[in-house]
């Protein structure tokens, strides 16, 4: 970017071709006043306040909507333009409430700022032309509050609304001096298009939207804030902790514009959805069950009660009798702990976690095809991909913030997109394809996209080459794979197929994206494989915004698949079959480790039926919610002969347990989490646990030193250290280097500065590999007795099994219960209207849920969220395996539907 | 808006107007308001809803823009309109006694339309006919130097 020189307040100073004046004065320590600007927000000068006197011209500019241009000479605070700002701000107090003592915002408001430093005097505080709160599109509303009177017409929050979210909920009503902020139509918030994420609150210059939940607990100027990372998905956004001193309590979540992976912005359940943090419902103290009722203990007798269970069944039934599941909800240096306490204190490989459920098929393919399985691009890279190819991600609702990257792309970039998803998605208005393929069917499309390129000369013959092998076997594997064979198997028009094919490998840099739409199915590896050979056909991997990029579910999952996690490798993925990389680990931890792959998610469920896996130690999972065909799963839970669940709440799956340990959420320790994008974070500490709660790697070490593996740490960051020592992709890593802004791996040593996108120049397995992969069909296929395709998946609102939104206010008046989506045809044919009561079942069991009737599945096929304890979408799905990942087919199962209203009401 | 629970709306004119306007851009924002309103009388929800489905055009731009300028109206409107002057010829000719007047012939206040849809009631700044002060005006017929008793016969011409 070339460099432009001018001139502020006699200062020379050099900036970036293309700021503003005001983006180049703040870049350079001058503050120049303002309250309509937000850096994420295209400028509109409507505030006036950052007038500025440029030379050889007559009338003032505002700076905010003024490019810099070499040798411009610019003034920013001569005794005109302070008059005139006076002016501005005492116009702006004779409609403003001045009652800074009372207000939320105290200490954090832009205008009080000012008054301040423009010498505004008393008369100017009058009471603002309308004094009483009045109703208005957030009365009732759970989430925020608007306040007119702390207005000043700004239209920050409607812009935000508008450029950055692109819900379009907010506008402007009425004009002169009856303007207002309101939806259309006036309609109350949660009936509009909004869609909580409180980016308007996070733009608003003064205390006119507020947290309703913080209004009253704290003022910002008493707040402390401690910077950390979303407990929720895989982006990693970096949000502020506002606690008050007074009762310790969490007052609201801010992230601060400008920090990185998310400048500032947040969705619904980062920005509404800590209340879990400080909840009544959270575990206090260690509980073990007696006679069927839980009783309460000490933490020592806690300790010894596992200790000497879990060696009883060792020395009885061999350390392959127990399992352990660890958890993409807790730090990378708890990961590394568990998995570390099972391997090398039980001994024995039997560790897995939810990522099983999820990206188990990405890791697994990836890994085949280029040597890592990850992200191989950064999130903010999407804004500039020419083409962004989303298959089975529903970005907007599970990766809220992610999805901001590809709506700017589209909107503010022109890039293209290809949307390619069963369901009528939110991005497919972004869309210039829509490809509706039938559910499990993305092989056949995705070969015939290859097909496409191949025929049409459109491969990178130069990449394939140099970067690659195993071309030839993909050539002959899609000859036959044309876009009329693969209309008739996924529903997709050929000639749709043809064209996002061309559009793809046409595009300069073209990224694909995708999620469990892509992974839960028994051909997860293959659809992984699959785009794999998409990207590198057309030379769409190891450079800036073109990749591979699959977004992980949960906040730390990458980092437990990271840290071994995983019953087939170590921390780093180093497979434990290497007798050189096992012999590493034992000298780290000192003890012999075994060399048999260990058990995964699903599998130990089976062997517990079996009666091989006699006890299991849960971390922070809910299995008995989250896992496919939930009646076999807490069958299993209850039959097995001893259970541990650590916990911050009495989970669907504590209630199982023999003995219960409470731990420390997220806000209550420190520790890292690695998001999507690879880039390790810290978590820090803002409010102490509750109770006798305790971080979850101490509670591990104890019970190990107990059975006789002593580990001790003086905190997490000793344990980062370890990690660094094991780890190659993490050896660069400890907490001073990521202090202020998070590393992504691979970071192999002290000083490197991690890798933005991955494969640059290399795979990491040397050469890219290309993998035949035939088309396969779902496990299931309709019947006469079941005829519908149900898939599963999730909501903007909600969060897995949802123990920690549903315990939100604002989140449970926005989504309060589960539901099934159904064609509005499908409706007709099986007569159920919208809010019915619908009993939904397939061969392994039902659940009576609301239909929610509409146009956003197509014919023949429904869909429902897992997040709803009363209508758990688990106890139907099919817990059928992808044999390489041994991930579980969430996504297609064949299903029935029937209304049940009359038989309620019977 | 009662009105718009009735019966649904047809949106047969909406989607013409719309197609006439394809590929519609925020410069076509007035324009189409205007011929929905042409079409249906008034902007209703429901259309409103439509013409953003069929043009992308955002409902709360559509509304910030109709509720900004005086012409639009977001509910159903009576069969007949008057505008009842308030300028400042107007105001010191009696204009107050006027409005007056027709609150109490038609029951309603000012942005308000009859229970039998038969009138709608605005008063406007000025009408620019002050030599004829106070003034109203029926849908397109003026009235001058109005007298409190001679609303009942005028509002009687329109059935």
């Amino acid at each position: 970017m070339s460099q432009v020189r001018l001139t502020i307040d006699d200062r020379e100073i050099v900036a970036e071709r293309g700021q503003t004046v005001l983006e180049a004065a703040l870049a350079n320590g001058i503050d120049i006043p303002n309250l309509c600007y937000d850096p994420r927000l295209s400028p509109s000068g409507s505030c006036r306040l950052c007038l500025v006197e440029v030379e050889g011209q007559a009338p003032l500019q505002t700076s905010c909507a003024l490019e810099i241009r070499d040798g411009l000479v610019v003034k920013t605070d001569t005794e005109e333009i302070r008059q005139i700002r006076q002016t501005i701000l005492e116009l702006l107090f004779a409609e403003h409430k001045g009652h800074c003592t009372t207000c939320d915002e105290n200490g954090q408001c832009k205008l009080q700022e000012y008054a301040y430093e423009y010498g505004l005097g008393e008369d100017a505080f009058a009471e603002a032309t309308r004094a009483k709160p009045i109703d208005n599109y957030t009365t009732g509303n759970l989430a925020m509050e608007y306040d007119p009177g702390k207005c000043i017409r700004c239209g920050r929050c409607v812009r935000i609304c508008d450029e950055v979210q692109m819900a379009h909920a907010l506008t402007f009503r009425d004009r002169a001096a009856e303007v207002e902020v309101s939806t259309a139509f006036d309609v109350p918030l949660n009936e509009s298009t909004c869609v909580l994420c409180g980016q308007c609150i996070s733009t608003c210059p003064t205390g006119a939207l507020y947290e309703r939940s913080a209004k009253g607990q704290g003022q910002a100027k008493d707040l402390v804030r401690t910077r950390t990372t979303c407990p929720y998905c895989g982006v990693g956004c970096q949000i502020d902790l506002n606690v008050s001193p007074k009762t310790g309590r969490i007052v609201r979540a801010t992230s601060e514009v400008g920090c990185i992976p998310n400048d500032g912005n947040l969705c619904v359940k980062g920005r509404f959805g800590m209340e879990f943090v400080g909840h009544p419902d959270r575990l206090t103290s260690p509980l073990i069950k007696r006679n069927g009722k839980f009783e309460k203990v000490t933490w020592q007798e806690a300790i010894r009660t596992v200790a000497e269970r879990l060696n009883k069944i060792k020395a009885e039934s061999g350390p392959d009798s127990i399992a352990g599941l660890s958890s993409a909800k807790c730090t990378n240096e708890e990961n590394y702990i568990l998995q570390k306490f099972i391997r090398a204190a039980i001994g024995t490989n039997n560790v897995d976690h939810c990522a099983r459920l999820c990206h188990a098929s990405t890791v697994a393919g990836l890994a085949r095809a280029f040597g890592s399985g990850a992200m191989t691009n950064s999130n903010e890279e999407l804004k500039d991909a020419r083409c962004i190819f989303v298959i089975g991600s529903n970005t907007t609702e599970a990766h809220p913030v992610i999805a901001l990257a590809i709506k700017e792309a589209v909107v503010k970039n022109a890039a293209t997109l290809i949307v390619a998803d069963p369901r009528d998605i939110e991005l497919v208005r972004y869309a210039k394809l829509h490809l509706q393929q039938r559910p499990g069917t993305d092989v056949a499309l995705i070969n015939a996209m290859l097909h496409v390129i191949i025929s049409e000369s459109l491969p990178d013959k130069d990449f394939i080459r140099e970067r690659t092998e195993g071309f030839e076997l993909v050539v002959e594997a899609v000859k036959d794979s044309t876009p009329e064979k693969a209309e008739k198997i996924t529903g997709v028009p050929a000639e749709a197929i043809r064209e996002a094919a061309r559009t793809y490998a046409q595009a300069e840099t073209a990224s694909i994206v995708f999620s469990m739409g892509i992974t839960q199915h028994t051909t997860g590896t293959d659809n992984v494989l699959s785009l794999a050979n998409l990207a590198m056909l057309t030379g769409n991997v190891g450079k800036e915004s073109a990749g591979v990029n699959p977004l992980r579910g949960q906040n730390n999952v990458q980092g437990a698949c990271d840290l071994g996690a995983l019953p087939n490798v170590y921390p780093g993925y180093q497979k434990i079959e290497d007798a050189a990389i096992r012999a590493k680990f034992e000298k780290a931890w000192g003890t012999k480790l075994a060399d048999k792959t260990g058990l995964t998610i699903v599998e130990m469920i089976h062997a517990v039926e079996q009666g091989a896996v006699k006890a299991l130690y849960l971390m922070g999972e809910n299995p008995a919610l989250s896992d496919p065909n939930l009646n076999r799963t807490r069958k299993a839970l209850e039959d097995v002969e001893f259970l541990v669940s650590q916990d911050i709440f009495l989970s669907e799956t504590a209630q199982y347990a023999d003995v219960v340990l409470p731990t420390a959420c997220f806000a209550e320790k420190e520790g890292t989490f690695t998001n999507t994008e690879r880039r390790v974070q810290r978590v820090r500490k803002a409010v102490e646990p509750p109770g006798e709660a305790r971080d979850d790697w101490q509670i591990v070490c104890d019970v190990s030193t107990a059975m006789g593996y002593p580990m001790q740490y003086d905190g997490a960051d000793k344990i980062m250290d370890e990690i660094a020592s094991v780890t190659p992709i993490y050896g660069g890593m400890s907490y001073d280097r990521i202090e202020s802004v998070g590393l992504q791996w691979p970071c192999p040593y002290k000083d490197h500065p991690g890798t933005k996108f991955l494969h640059k120049g290399k795979f990491t397995r040397g050469k890219g590999k290309f993998h035949a992969v035939p088309f396969r069909e779902p496990a299931e296929t309709p019947s006469k007795k079941y005829p519908l395709i149900l898939s599963t998946g999730r909501q903007l609102y909600q969060y897995h099994t949802g123990t920690l939104t549903r315990r939100s206010r604002a989140i449970d008046q926005k989504s309060p219960t589960g539901y099934v989506e159904i064609n509005r045809r499908d409706a007709e044919k099986y007569a159920i209207e919208n809010g019915d009561s619908v009993e939904v079942s397939t061969v392994r069991g039902k659940v009576v849920t609301q239909a929610v009737v509409g146009d956003r599945v197509p014919q023949g096929r429904i869909f429902m969220p897992f997040h709803f304890a009363e209508g758990p979408a688990n106890i139907l799905t099919n817990d059928a395996l992808d044999p390489i990942a041994k991930i579980p087919e969430l996504k297609v199962c064949a299903a029935a539907i029937k209304n049940v209203k009359s038989e309620l009401v019977g | 808006m009662p009105s718009d629970k009735d019966a649904p709306l047809d949106t047969a004119a909406a989607t013409e107007i719309c197609e006439a306007f394809k590929p519609a851009t925020s410069d076509d924002l007035i324009p189409i308001l205007q011929k929905i309103q042409d079409a249906y009388g008034y902007l209703p929800a429901e259309i409103i809803a439509e013409v953003s489905r069929r043009t992308g055009l955002q409902v709360s731009q559509m509304y910030g823009v109709a509720t900004f300028y005086e012409q639009f109206h977001l509910e159903r409107q009576g069969r007949y309109t008057i505008k009842c002057c308030r300028g400042t010829a107007c105001h010191v000719k009696g204009g107050r006694d006027i409005i007056n007047a027709i609150k109490r012939e038609l029951k309603v206040e000012p942005g308000e339309t009859t229970g039998d849809m038969r009138f709608t009631f605005e008063t406007v700044a000025c009408l620019g006919t002050c030599f004829l002060a106070p003034v109203v005006m029926v849908e397109n017929d003026y009235y001058g130097h109005v007298t409190t008793k001679s609303i009942k016969s005028i509002l009687s011409r329109y059935t």
